[in-house]
């Protein structure tokens, strides 16, 4: 039976354990530590305990793939509009990185139309060869298309590890392509890395809101496959005069697709969008009222960044929820974010803590966002930020 | 129009706070809520009965207590609860929580839709939408912030993207997971209150459901953690100080020098 079992001969009552939980389903009874029903099986327990009391069971005999028949190293290279998406050049160099460790090839997986230049990129950025659908029908994403090629491809290569940018469509596809091969998706990992003896790739990710990272594995299912998060890895400085092969595969293009997009719009008018922009400038309630929100637009603008928000102000309606930062809204991760006038709630931290730099501004001293700053600066955003606009234009202009 | 929109109990997590001995998270009597983007989920469920007739059921898989959750939606115009509990469906990650909803379903029957919330906000993978649409076999859209028109067997909605949003419609049934963008939860009226407070929650075991107990919790989860660890964020933030001015000044001089910002 799978269950959980603490051994109340190993187990000396120490509460290590009951820290650990994080569903308060440990209790001490007789100087033990008992399982609740809160119980999720998470196993968190298990590593915390020092006597090796915890253990879980799973009595799991299903049938399990012979994984020894799956090999290499696949990143899905999303395409919008006939240009390859950033993150899937951040993918291959993270990609590189595993299949060299697992020393197996790195391919990428392209869909769309009349994009053999941008083919010949991935092997520029570290792509062994490239799997090539050329088709009209999928020169847009389309759930039910994409879902049914790509997992075409994965049944008839058998590639070990899979990894999808954690876009609104690499969310969207990875589950549903998962679910179809009955294997394991760890979602939005920011940290990857292979276990060399047991070849598994170890997947780190947050989780609750960013307060706590787990890593992953998915031992007896092929392939691994994860989402990674824009700007969380790094691509390879490009190399053009590296050799790969661009493979048409034969695939079975679906004709009765139900699912039809009929419209695509484009709201975000910058040119970078925010969850790909290498700056971003967020705005907080410090703003005082709406229309100052324009300061936080503008230093985005001479700085070539996005814009960004708080929830509290755009809860208050002053900015449109597309610009939300946080758990709730977009996750990015950029060179540099300023907080302008943000106290730092940790659901806003969740959306932007793995910033490279961060900078805050803000009128309290005591604000949350200065304990995962870089740079603070105390004072009225309303004074700081139209100095800092100043500042930009005259040095970048 | 039979809709079924699936709910998460997640802890509260506005408390979280970390224990900076242990570098644990301290949750204080560990307050359960419903995963707060399953109310807009619950909202638009209601919103489509009261526009073309219908019921809606909310479903989830969870621990007992769970259903004291589930039967304060009665209050805000939901007709049924129901709870997916059994010791076998622990330990679940998303591809076995998605089998056990979708059998759960497939036991309820007689559904053309089904409204999930863009994701939990305990494990924030967005996975079990489109998991559950892939094992009831039947098509998806995720991100939905608007329904523009919905009908016997039809459905056109907005789709928010990274860069704007499209326009995408499916035949029912099919599942949506929406964004809060969507509308703008009620707050339970009083006769809701005491209808809710009526009512019993209908719960399900997995051999109600006809689970196939290997595809079912743990022993269905491809997955497994191996650890886990609290972040440390020991960054030191370097005050600037000085007049409005002279931080701006100071502030562009060090964003230059490291090249983050670059000149034209």
């Amino acid at each position: 039976m799978t269950g959980i079992e603490i051994s109340a001969e190993k187990c000396v009552g120490c509460r290590l354990c009951i820290k650990e939980c994080m569903f308060n389903a440990i209790e001490i009874k007789d100087k033990k530590a008992v399982i609740n029903e809160n119980c999720s099986l998470c196993g968190a327990c298990v590593p915390s305990c020092k006597f090796d009391a915890i253990r879980i069971e799973s009595d799991k005999k299903q049938e399990t793939v012979d994984i020894t028949e799956y090999n290499g190293v696949w990143v899905f290279a999303e395409q919008k509009r006939g240009a390859v998406s950033q993150v899937a050049f951040e993918l291959l160099g993270e990609g590189r990185k595993l299949a060299d460790a697992l020393s197996v090839p790195l391919s990428a997986v392209l869909f769309g139309s009349n994009l053999q230049d941008e083919a010949n990129k991935l092997i520029a950025y570290g792509a062994d060869n490239v799997y090539y659908v050329d088709h009209q029908s999928v020169e847009h994403y389309n759930d039910e298309s994409y879902t049914d090629i790509f997992v075409q491809l994965i049944k008839k290569y058998k590639p070990e590890i899979v990894l999808i940018g954690a876009t609104t469509y690499g969310r969207s596809l990875a589950p549903r392509a998962a679910s179809r091969l009955n294997t394991g998706l760890t979602a939005d990992c920011t940290g990857l890395r292979i276990d060399p003896e047991k070849r598994l790739m170890l997947q780190t990710r947050p989780a609750f809101g960013g307060n706590l990272m787990a890593t992953i594995i998915c031992p007896d299912h092929r392939p691994q496959m994860a989402t990674v998060r824009p700007k969380v890895m790094k691509p390879l400085e490009p190399d053009y005069s590296r050799n790969g092969e661009i493979i048409h595969p034969d695939v079975i293009i679906p004709a009765d697709v139900k699912t039809k997009v009929l419209d695509s719009v484009q709201t975000v008018c910058e040119t970078v969008s925010l969850t790909e922009a290498d700056i971003v400038v967020s705005g907080g309630r410090g703003l005082g009222e709406a229309k100052n929100y324009a300061l936080v637009e503008e230093l985005a603008r001479v700085l070539g960044g996005a814009a960004g928000a708080s929830r509290a102000i755009v809860d208050a309606g002053w900015v449109d929820y597309s610009r939300q930062v946080g758990q709730t809204g977009k996750t990015v991760g950029p060179k540099v974010y300023f907080a302008c006038g943000i106290s730092g709630a940790v659901q806003h931290l969740a959306g932007m803590s793995s910033s490279d730099i961060i900078i805050a501004i803000n009128k309290n001293p005591d604000a949350p966002i200065f304990k995962i700053a870089t740079y603070g600066i105390v004072g009225d955003v309303l004074e700081v930020l139209p100095e800092l606009i100043k500042k930009f234009r005259e040095r970048l202009d | 129009m039979n809709i079924i929109v699936c709910v998460k109990q997640v802890p509260g997590t506005t408390d979280v706070k970390i224990n900076k001995e242990t570098n644990t998270i301290i949750r204080d009597e560990a307050e359960a809520i419903i995963n707060p983007f399953d109310e807009y989920a619950i909202e638009e469920g209601v919103r489509i009965k009261e526009k073309v007739g219908g019921s809606v059921t909310v479903l989830s898989m969870g621990i007992p207590k769970t259903a004291e959750l589930l039967r304060e939606t009665i209050a805000v115009g939901v007709d049924d609860a129901v709870l997916l509990t059994d010791r076998a469906f622990a330990g679940a990650d998303t591809l076995a929580t998605s089998y056990t909803l979708s059998m759960g379903i497939r036991k309820l029957g007689n559904y053309d839709l089904i409204i999930c919330g863009k994701q939990a906000t305990d494990g924030d993978t967005a996975q079990v939408g489109p998991s559950l649409a892939e094992k009831l076999g039947i098509p998806h859209t995720t991100n939905v912030r608007k329904i523009e028109e919905i009908r016997e067997g039809y459905i056109r909605c907005q789709r928010m993207t990274d860069d704007g949003y499209e326009v995408v419609e499916m035949p029912l049934p099919a599942v949506i997971t929406v964004v809060k963008e969507i509308n703008e939860p009620r707050y339970p009226s009083i006769k809701g209150k005491l209808k809710a407070k009526k009512y019993e929650v209908k719960t399900l075991n997995a051999e109600d459901i006809g689970a196939n107990l290997n595809l079912c919790g743990l022993n269905g989860s491809p997955t497994r953690v191996i650890k886990t660890f609290t972040p440390v964020h020991e960054i030191k933030a370097e005050m600037i100080e000085g007049t409005a001015r002279e931080q701006a000044e100071k502030l562009a001089d060090k964003l230059l020098a490291m090249r983050f910002v670059k000149c034209r």
